[in-house]
């Protein structure tokens, strides 16, 4: 049994539901224990350094402080969305390489009662620890579905691989490690050269028209490579990548329909595990044809709304009404 | 944090910048490469590249620099970061940037300094984010014409990914989450 502490994160309890249900669900068969830290709180995202470095930081250090004092055996924060995972080991980082910000962050600790050791964690996205510490061995042997005819965009995004602190991940543009995980499940993976592009981040809230550029420029390639599906890593990914597709299409006068998954998703798949307990149906746009290619039936996605679907988030910049989601090719 | 990269005078913002950012920035050694604003996938809608920026912040244009919406629409993706040839953290030079023109009340992008803030609040608040009244209320404060639009998206996200409508439980550990917030500001100021 491996154990590990477990960051969560905020969106893996609203809006990535489906990401908690399938890291679960593909754990215990690798024997990875996951000890969520005891009453952690948001690591702030991108938006607290903008307005306030010191508090965001004292923010995370928070999660850092408590993941130290409740660790028991396990030195290790495994944190499954992208933004999560940089966040503590950018807190962790700067606190060890400036001493005098790690004893600025440690004195506004000390006001709560809470000391973080820096270096003390090491601070790992849940994918680094699957492909570098489990590993593929152990991953493969436990493929009892190959998913062998799904081809499968690897789809990083940006703060995984960059800028890397802990040096986990052989490219900071083109790292391979995702790609070789989704082998040893028997995907066909797609050599994609936007792997590490930005799906637009914060952008869909402040910059729409910005932000469904990135999206598109996303969601064409990987249909034009022929994907049945884009696997991701992060929730903000996923979210901008298949909540926000209709609104994309509607800003462009597009057809897409690209679903776009978590990997633990596609583990869950390849491992055996019932579609059910595995999130699905929770997408936007739906997997269900996409994994029909390799006889795997999962439960449809709930009736597609008339408007396409996302955060109640305006599009003034629209050209026309949407609602025109109709598949190109049927 | 660095030491003073100019040599004579007043402390310029440039100095501001480095001093405020944690570890070495290198934020000084700008060569004017552009490869910065090469790389960004934000760029566009942008005033200025992160290369015009650092040109500007080394020749101390302050309100030039603390008005631009450049950091503000950075979409934090590390490209130029890694890529710099001079080893510059930029995403962590803009969120300084950022930070500063908060301070100076010089920053002029509303719409995303708005976000942030709304944000915020739910955290400062619950210890929590609140992605449902994060994006509700910056709708209503920016989009509000558009409200009515939105309705049957947000009841997709609601029933669909089964997304809550109420805050998020408070964590336990709320009032000292506050005195560490308070205390940090207060260092911050300093």
């Amino acid at each position: 049994m491996s154990e590990y502490i477990f960051y969560p994160g905020c969106s893996i309890e609203s809006s990535a539901k489906a990401y908690y249900e399938s890291t679960m669900a593909i754990c215990k068969p690798l024997g990875i224990a996951l000890k969520e830290i005891d009453d952690w709180n948001c690591c702030g995202a991108t938006e607290y350094l903008s307005l306030n470095l010191t508090p965001a930081y004292a923010l995370i250090g928070r999660n850092l402080a408590l993941a130290e004092k409740q660790a028991n055996g396990s030195q290790t924060v495994v944190a499954p969305c992208s933004a999560c995972y940089l966040n503590l080991a950018k807190a962790d980082h700067y606190m060890y390489e400036d001493k005098a910000f790690g004893e600025k962050i440690n004195e506004a600790l000390s006001a709560g009662g809470l000391h973080y050791t820096p270096g003390k964690l090491a601070v790992r996205h849940l994918l680094d620890v699957l492909v570098n510490e489990i590993g593929l061995d152990k991953i493969r042997a436990q493929v009892s579905k190959p998913l062998a005819g799904l081809r499968v965009v690897p789809y990083l995004g940006c703060m995984l691989p960059r800028p890397d602190y802990g040096e986990r991940y052989s490219d900071s543009e083109h790292p391979l490690e995702f790609d070789e995980l989704l082998q040893a499940l028997g995907a066909e993976v797609i050599d994609f050269p936007l792997k590490t592009a930005c799906c637009g981040g914060h952008m869909t809230q402040i910059g729409p028209d910005t932000a469904f550029e990135l999206i598109r420029r996303l969601i064409a390639a990987a249909s034009e490579s022929g994907a049945d599906v884009i696997a991701t890593v992060c929730p903000m990914c996923q979210m901008n990548l298949d909540a926000f597709q209709g609104q994309m299409n509607g800003y462009f006068h597009t057809h897409y329909k690209m679903p776009v998954l978590f990997f633990t998703q596609l583990m869950g798949i390849a491992f055996g595990e019932k579609p059910e307990k595995l999130g699905f149906g929770q997408e936007f746009v739906s997997a269900r044809q996409a994994l029909k290619r390799i006889g795997v039936e999962v439960p449809e996605a709930a009736p597609a709304a008339k408007k396409p679907a996302g955060l109640p988030m305006p599009s003034p910049l629209q050209k026309k009404p949407i609602g025109t989601t109709e598949e190109a090719s049927q | 944090m660095t030491s003073n990269p100019t040599t004579s005078g007043p402390p310029s913002l440039l100095h501001e910048v480095a001093m405020r950012t944690p570890g070495n920035s290198h934020v000084e050694m700008c060569i004017q490469c552009g490869t910065c604003g090469g790389s960004c996938p934000s760029a566009s809608a942008m005033d200025h590249t992160p290369r015009a920026l650092f040109a500007m912040l080394r020749a101390n244009m302050r309100d030039n620099v603390l008005s631009s919406n450049t950091p503000w629409m950075c979409v934090s993706c590390y490209f130029c970061t890694v890529r710099c040839p001079q080893d510059i953290h930029i995403t962590d030079v803009m969120y300084t940037i950022k930070n500063i023109s908060l301070e100076t009340k010089a920053y002029q992008a509303k719409t995303a300094s708005d976000f942030s803030k709304t944000f915020i609040r739910w955290v400062e608040n619950y210890g929590r984010s609140f992605e449902v009244g994060l994006a509700g209320l910056h709708t209503l404060k920016h989009f509000a014409g558009r409200l009515l639009a939105m309705a049957p998206m947000a009841i997709g996200m609601i029933t669909k990914k089964g997304m809550s409508i109420t805050p998020p439980k408070r964590i336990q550990g709320m009032d000292q989450l506050k005195k560490i917030l308070k205390r940090a500001k207060e260092l911050e100021a300093a």
